[in-house]
């Protein structure tokens, strides 16, 4: 790599975040600990030392490794089948599964408490338990760990482990000792995601939890527009920063430790149709399973977005086309455009600058690569109101980004970055220098070697990746609930205004527009899907 | 076909294609004849209203979403050294204090202040004009509610039967919290705990109350909900099909007063054009055009309601109401207390 390149692959994202992630939280929080210029460290006793503050702390770090762990068992045997079978609908399957990660948290609970609530048709009450929060956290997640490990398995030499059995290993030691050490990087990759999504957990926890839970953001929220107490919400804040850059950096050395150089097969060869009645009967079983606990709570909200009674059962769609004439009235086709295009630029912004940011991390070693590396996560560990409060105190100088649209994309991008950085780390870490060596040899450039050898392997993650990060933007995840917006209703703003307001025709024009809001993730994944499909025959 | 060279060619061209509208969109902008309006998530007015103030004056008008009225007064006081809007809109009572104590607004007395309602004239240094009100009040479903609904509120074994919404995260259930202290200004505590005592469901926000628990609105078993007395008049206006009657009452005797305002945010550039928007704004054309965007009364007391909030929305004849400045001294501690009782 040329120096200029390399400082150009670096500048990128480093210029990135410390202009809309480093300067605004530290903005923020040196206007809650310093407000007049002078500091003041009390309110970072009081985090220490309060015992109900480190309750919450507890609980936040508790349930999210619970929930982490939880999603892993869910996602594992949904991850194998998609990686080594073909079976028809599968493509969309695994598309559907990536919905539930879009979907406002106010729709989606009112869908939990219909299967697990008091009434609901499992018949035992969950609501308002942590359980019904783990559940929650499961739905939300499942398609991380399904797409991320998914994604390296349907490529691993099925080979390896049938040699395994071969000289004598059962199933699960083939598994545990080949297969598992391989999938490790993309595995661990997607838990510390899934990890830091419910480390935060914000809405999940304020809605389903009913009030008795609180995680760290939910109380840096309570702290700085409740009580507008400043200074303990910056306290809380740094709290969460520490114990987030701890966890990440212990996460950082197991990594490192795991990366593997593969030999990739296209998925084509590797995937088959199930043969034996065995198999058939697991598939199934996995497909059952998957429209359980992924979609059966979506298709509920389908279902009311057609249940108008005796009026026509387009009724609420049809009642969507009309713009009313009101600037807080939204059409269908306005949200759907604001949310792709915003989506779009979103996915632009965290794929250049995550990629960058993925090659330094992942050719790179040394300590000042692993503080990168974690520096890069951490946007994703950071409270939404620290980071658009923040944003919100810092970016008016030097062009005024607080009320410009841009900042709904730029924000997106924050939260979307961690992804592209972490889906691509493990998959560049697992080409061989050889080829890269005989490319060199060969008299090709070093750009050129990248192009030849490492891109055709990386546009699989990249793949993956940019379809995540799309969806982050279109379920509008992150610092924009707490930015003042410009008016550019989406999909989720428009699903929250209309459930604003009393009327029957209101709630059923808010699950039509969730229904489109499904549809349209659905469609961009599916997409996003055909271009991996395409890529990986290049090699 | 899409190649792994096109898909990064296509996204590099996107990304230089947003740095351009950056740096463009931080060229234009900020001429004296369009101003910035920030209001929070609930404000709605007929486009053709809007319009006809740009007509009337040439001043075109951005509306900026700052989120529930709490988080809006806080990125009104955080950017206040350097405001992100020349006009903002929806400060209510609960905040009232608390607003002008931090000089966000500078003050300005509209030629027609005149014309609104006594009761809304909260705040007499004229920083906020007051624009609309309401009430947060008990709502009942008609079908499940026997007997005088009157007796609902102050009725102790009411709480299996109610869903309130958490005072800490939603602004209607600090309003009903404030109704209970005016009401019973020394044994509002008691009257809590033996609420909770009768089971009384508490949820975060108005939206999963009311669609997720009122039996009047959903599948929910709660037959009472602390949600606005011009809730019956948006079922008849938002019925799925035409409905005569909406199928849910108010308790008129829960009712707890709620007035919001506007004001010229200090450090706007565009102070006369600010003055000219409040003046629009307490004009017929734009008072008259507030119930069925809001669903909330206008504040000029000569301003013609349309004829479904004549029938069916509820304003009490005398609201709970508590002042201003005593909210703002005793909120936390209001909250705490109320959080202690009814969560712990």
């Amino acid at each position: 790599m040329s120096k200029l390149a390399r400082a150009a692959l670096i500048g990128l994202p480093l210029g990135f975040l410390a202009l809309f992630y480093v300067y605004p939280v530290a903005s923020i929080i040196i206007e809650g600990l310093a407000p007049d210029g002078v500091p003041d460290f009390s309110p970072l006793r009081e985090v220490a030392t309060s015992g109900s503050i480190r309750g919450v702390l507890w609980f936040t770090l508790w349930q999210a490794i619970a929930s982490t762990v939880l999603t892993i068992l869910a996602a594992m045997p949904v991850a194998y089948t998609f990686a080594r079978f073909h079976f028809p609908g599968k493509r969309l399957l695994s598309a559907l599964l990536t919905v539930p990660f879009v979907m406002p948290t106010v729709v989606v609970a009112a869908a939990f408490l219909a299967i697990f609530g008091s009434s609901g048709y499992l018949g035992i009450d969950l609501s308002r338990s942590i359980w019904i929060i783990l559940a929650a956290h499961v739905f939300y997640n499942v398609a991380i760990v399904v797409r991320t490990v998914g994604g390296l398995w349907a490529h691993l030499d099925p080979r390896l482990e049938e040699a395994a059995r071969t000289l004598g290993a059962t199933r699960w030691e083939a598994f545990r000792t080949v297969t598992l050490p391989l999938l490790s990087p993309a595995l661990l990759a997607a838990a510390s995601i899934v990890f830091l999504f419910t480390f935060t957990s914000f809405g999940v926890v304020l809605i389903l939890g009913g009030l008795q839970y609180a995680t760290l953001e939910v109380e840096i929220y309570r702290q700085t527009i409740v009580f507008n107490d400043l200074p303990l919400a910056a306290g809380l804040a740094l709290a969460q920063l520490g114990a987030v850059s701890s966890i990440l950096w212990a996460y950082g050395r197991s990594q490192r430790r795991r990366s593997v150089e593969l030999s990739l097969l296209p998925s084509d060869s590797v995937a088959r149709p199930p043969r034996t009645p065995r198999q058939r009967w697991a598939v199934g079983a996995v497909v059952a399973y998957v429209w359980v606990i992924a979609l059966a709570p979506l298709a509920l909200l389908v279902a009311r977005s057609f249940d108008t009674g005796s009026a026509g059962p387009l009724a609420f769609y049809e009642a969507l086309a009309d713009t009313g004439g009101s600037t807080a009235s939204v059409s269908a086709l306005e949200a759907i455009g604001n949310s792709l295009w915003i989506a779009a630029v979103a996915t632009a912004i965290a794929t250049v600058v995550g990629l960058s940011a993925a090659a330094v991390v992942a050719y790179t070693k040394g300590t000042a690569a692993r503080g990168f590396d974690l520096l890069l996560m951490l946007p994703l560990g950071t409270s939404a109101v620290t980071i658009g409060f923040g944003m919100l105190i810092a970016l008016d100088w030097p062009v005024d980004l607080r009320a410009s649209v841009l900042l709904i994309p730029l924000a997106h991008a924050l939260v979307a970055i961690p992804f592209v950085v972490r889906v691509s780390v493990p998959v560049m870490r697992s080409v061989r220098p050889r080829l890269r060596e005989a490319a060199a040899t060969l008299g090709a450039p070093p750009g050129r070697v990248w192009r030849e050898i490492d891109l055709p392997i990386v546009a699989r993650a990249l793949a993956v990746s940019a379809g995540f990060a799309f969806a982050i933007s279109l379920g509008e995840f992150g610092a924009t609930s707490f930015i003042a917006r410009p008016d550019t209703p989406t999909l989720p703003v428009a699903i929250f205004r209309l459930l604003g307001r009393p009327g029957a025709l209101n709630l059923g024009q808010a699950m039509a527009m969730s229904t489109i809001l499904m549809v349209v993730t659905a469609t961009v994944i599916l997409t996003v899907d055909r271009l991996r499909v395409r890529d990986v025959g290049d090699f | 076909m899409f190649t792994a060279r096109s898909v990064l060619r296509h996204s590099t061209r996107a990304a230089m294609a947003a740095t351009i509208a950056i740096v463009a969109a931080s060229c234009g902008g900020g001429g004296a004849d369009s101003i910035t309006l920030l209001a929070h998530s609930s404000f709605a007015i007929s486009e053709s209203t809007l319009q006809a103030f740009t007509e009337e004056t040439g001043i075109e008008v951005e509306i900026l979403d700052g989120g529930d009225a709490g988080a809006m007064l806080s990125q009104a006081v955080l950017t206040s050294d350097n405001p992100i809007a020349d006009v903002i809109y929806g400060i209510d009572n609960t905040f009232l204090s608390r607003a002008v104590s931090e000089e966000i607004t500078i003050p300005y007395e509209s030629p027609l202040i005149d014309g609104v309602h006594d009761f809304t004239r909260l705040d007499l240094t004229n920083r906020f004009t007051p624009m609309d009100y309401g009430d947060v009040c008990l709502q009942y479903d008609r079908q499940a509610i026997e007997g005088d609904p009157s007796a609902l509120f102050g009725d102790p074994s009411l709480g299996d039967r109610l869903v309130v919404e958490d005072p800490a995260t939603s602004s209607p259930g600090l309003a009903f919290l404030l109704s209970t202290i005016s009401a019973f200004p020394d044994t509002w505590q008691d009257y809590w705990r033996q609420l909770r005592e009768s089971g009384v469901l508490v949820v975060s926000g108005w939206e999963e109350a009311y669609y997720g628990e009122f039996s009047g609105a959903s599948d929910g078993d709660r037959p009472v909900v602390v949600s606005y007395g011009s809730s019956p008049a948006a079922e008849v206006v938002f019925a799925v099909e035409p409905i005569d009657e909406p199928g849910t009452g108010i308790v008129e005797e829960s009712c707890f007063r709620q007035v919001e305002f506007a004001g010229i945010l200090d450090g706007t550039g565009a102070e006369d054009e600010a003055k000219q928007l409040i003046d629009f704004m307490l004009s017929t054309t734009f008072q008259e055009d507030i119930p069925l965007n809001m669903f909330v009364f206008p504040a000029l007391e000569s301003a013609q309601l349309p004829q479904v909030f004549i029938d069916h929305a509820v304003v009490a004849r005398e609201p709970r109401s508590i002042d201003p400045a005593e909210i703002a001294a005793n909120r936390d501690r209001w909250i705490d207390e109320w959080t202690e009782i009814v969560l712990r």
